[in-house]
């Protein structure tokens, strides 16, 4: 039989399986829904950049005794404080009397944290000396009081930086910045614009929305046909055993590139993200993505004998490789093993690539690692997968 | 094998790990008959059915159809066959026309010849009305006839038919019996059937092959199954008794002339029984007993009666459930203990 029939034949099952598709209405909703869930719940929960960090409950407490009869020293810091807040209203600052009543309250979840001015505050400054601020965290989230520390240490190392500038105007010198903060640190991106959280997330679930309909649409989908019997109207049907994959993968690939386009002019229209890389070798590393799955999703597909096996095994794959493929969280703030594991999931270098691409606008050459790991990756697999499957079929 | 026979079925064997549910089977179908495989659920109709329509390989032995052996011409055989399996065989998003067309695709019937023979099918069972309807909103009839019109696409010339009055009002499958008849007298196709229905055995099969445990154990036409028990000295009773109990029953089956006993209803009994004695020892037992005898009646055999005295037990006797292929597989050693 000829590759022109096995071709033919493939198509016919691909586009019935899209027509059964495009009928089944909650399907089609649940389709566009389940990847805007995701960009909208991802994008949202992870704050971009801390900017969106405003009205922190914060406790200060004064404990500052007068040197020499004067506390002008914590005055002043608290005045600056204040008037510093009032431009960025990141924190909410309320008076507490203690540091026990700063704890007392952390624990009541009434503050994210506190700053304590200690007693020798004044003395320490009127004496020449560096003051001491102390900064309270609230250890029970990380997260927060990360955040919390970050944000205080950078607001005081910027009323330091205008005493600073205060303290040396009397040297006339022409700018005195360049004697308070002799380095001038400035970012520069590679491409212009500041990215947001969607950015760094939505070249991630568009290429793992498309290769998980690969690797785990494809056994549901004939573990299906095996349940209600329909893949026996198939197999005493004269036609090459290959061109019943082939066209069961042609369709789910269909429905996979529906759901990543989908999620690209959400993230584009909704999400604000921007596409800095060539749009067609976006699209073409979404085909190579799942060019490399489809292997894998034949040999779990030879193995899984019912649909219920093949929810089960989709979602045991799902979740590692999201979590391990830096597509919600980047790969290098995960321990050394966790990273090697991370290496070896082809979504990882699918993801990266096509980050670069839609991200920094990256060409071919900037890429050529990850297209090499996945081509190789898929041939790989293919290789594996006919004889397996061929031998699955035939019982 | 003779000219005639168009399947020919040779030592064929098929086993799930240690349970064997065809054990070297050897049977001819002559071209243009009805034949049938009759027995209970799990005693490898199903399974023999599967293999010779290529979706199972044999264990052993092979069969040829039409001179195509299913292991070498698999796709030979293929392209000769049409199956009815139990599970029905359709897209329920697609219309009834989708359905034909998709599968008449896979047989690569030009165009123009698959679009006449779907409309000619679907009038053939009087659904041309429903053409464009999707299947899922169907009644379990019309589906079964979408179903066998759908094995009928490449005009096989064999049709396997695997149950295929299972769960069907009795109008439906007064239907799907003539369907078949007609289909086999018109066309000349060969119908090879199981079915655990002596309804459909009897009134639709030219040659009946009793299976059970794997097993043929008679094969023959009806009428000459029957006479195997009718002939001779053998004898069915129907009895029927006001006090029916237990004891009775026990009674009656430890008699020597007694073959079988089952109880019909809570006062029906049915006996077969040899000799020529047999008839007044029955009598002259149950009144010792002091049943209270309303009627008797000499009986025609049926081929529920042939299976019981070839068997020796009944045919809903055995496991009323199907076991499904997979589970058979994995669990085969345990359904081979419950089977015996």
């Amino acid at each position: 039989m000829g590759a022109k029939t096995l071709l033919s034949h493939s198509f016919r099952i691909a586009s019935k399986d899209l027509t059964e598709l495009f009928r089944n209405r909650l399907g089609l909703v649940l389709l566009v829904v389940m990847p805007l869930f995701m960009m909208v719940m991802v994008g949202f929960i992870y704050p971009s950049n801390g900017s969106t960090l405003n009205n922190l409950p914060i406790g200060l407490v004064n404990e500052d005794s007068s040197y020499n009869n004067s506390t002008i020293p914590s005055q002043t810091f608290i005045m600056g404080l204040q008037a510093f807040n009032a431009q960025t209203n990141m924190l909410k600052l309320s008076n507490v009397s203690t540091v026990d009543d700063i704890k007392d309250m952390v624990q009541r979840g009434e503050l994210n944290g506190g700053i304590i001015i200690p007693s020798n505050f004044s003395e320490s400054i009127m004496t020449g000396q560096q003051g001491i601020l102390i900064i309270v965290s609230d250890q029970s989230n990380p997260q927060v009081s990360a955040t919390v520390q970050a944000a205080l240490s950078a607001v005081f190392d910027q009323m330091g930086t205008q005493l600073a500038i205060q303290n040396v105007q009397p040297l006339n010198a022409t700018n005195p910045l360049a004697i308070v903060k002799p380095y001038n640190v400035q970012t520069q991106g590679i491409v212009t614009g500041t990215p947001s959280y969607f950015d760094f997330i939505a070249p991630g679930i568009i290429a793992m929305t498309v290769m998980m309909s690969v690797m785990t649409g494809l056994p549901v989908a004939i573990s299906q046909e095996k349940e209600i019997g329909t893949m026996d109207g198939m197999m005493v049907a004269p036609i090459n055993r290959l061109s019943i994959i082939l066209g069961k993968t042609m369709g789910q690939v269909a429905r996979g590139l529906i759901q990543g386009v989908i999620i690209l002019v959400l993230a584009v229209g909704l999400f604000g993200v921007t596409i800095h890389g060539n749009i067609l070798l976006v699209f073409g590393l979404l085909l190579l993505g799942i060019f490399s799955f489809v292997g894998l999703g034949i040999v779990i597909t030879s193995f899984t004998k019912d649909q219920e096996t093949a929810q089960m095994l989709m979602m045991t794959l799902m979740f590692p490789m999201m979590f391990l493929s830096g597509v919600f969280f980047p790969i290098q703030q995960m321990p050394w093993f966790m990273q090697s594991i991370s290496k070896v999931l082809p979504l990882t270098y699918a993801a990266d690539s096509l980050r670069k691409v839609m991200v920094l606008g990256a060409g071919i050459p900037q890429i050529a690692t990850e297209l090499s790991v996945l081509i190789v990756f898929g041939v790989v697999m293919i290789a594996i997968a006919v004889p397996v499957f061929k031998r699955a079929m035939t019982r | 094998m003779n000219n005639e026979s168009i399947i020919a079925v040779k030592n064929l064997t098929k086993a799930f790990g240690d349970f064997v549910a065809v054990d070297d089977i050897t049977f001819d179908v002559k071209k243009g008959e009805i034949f049938g495989l009759l027995g209970p659920n799990g005693a490898g109709k199903s399974t023999t059915l599967r293999v010779l329509s290529t979706l199972a390989r044999p264990t052993k032995g092979t069969a040829v159809i039409d001179g195509y052996d299913i292991l070498k011409n698999d796709n030979e055989v293929r392209k000769l066959i049409g199956i009815v399996s139990e599970k029905m065989i359709m897209y329920n998003r697609l219309t009834a026309a989708e359905n034909l067309r998709f599968f008449g695709n896979l047989f690569n019937i030009p165009k123009a010849v698959l679009n006449k023979r779907i409309d000619d099918l679907l009038e053939l069972v009087q659904l041309t009305k429903w053409k464009n309807s999707q299947v899922g909103t169907f009644s379990t009839g019309m589906r079964q006839r979408i179903n066998v019109v759908r094995a009928l696409l490449n005009m096989p010339q064999v049709l396997f038919l695997d149950e295929p009055t299972l769960g069907l009002d009795p109008q439906s499958s007064v239907e799907i019996r003539e369907f078949i008849k007609k289909l086999n007298q018109e066309n000349g196709t060969t119908v090879l059937i199981t079915t655990h229905m002596m309804v459909d055995a009897d009134l639709l099969c030219d040659r009946i092959a009793i299976v059970d445990h794997g097993k043929i154990v008679a094969l023959d036409t009806s009428t000459n199954l029957k006479k195997t028990i009718s002939g001779a000295d053998t004898t069915i009773i129907s009895l029927e008794l006001a006090n029916l109990n237990q004891e009775l029953i026990d009674t009656i089956r430890k008699l020597d002339c007694v073959d079988s006993v089952s109880q019909e209803n809570s006062m029906h009994l049915r006996i077969i029984v040899h000799g020529n004695e047999a008839f007044d020892s029955v009598i002259d037992s149950v009144r010792a007993k002091k049943g209270k005898i309303n009627s008797v009646q000499n009986l025609q055999p049926t081929l529920e009666d042939v299976f019981l005295h070839i068997t020796g037990h009944q045919v809903r006797d055995v496991a009323d459930q199907k076991i499904p292929m997979e589970t058979r597989r994995r669990f085969g050693q345990s359904q081979q203990a419950r089977g015996r």
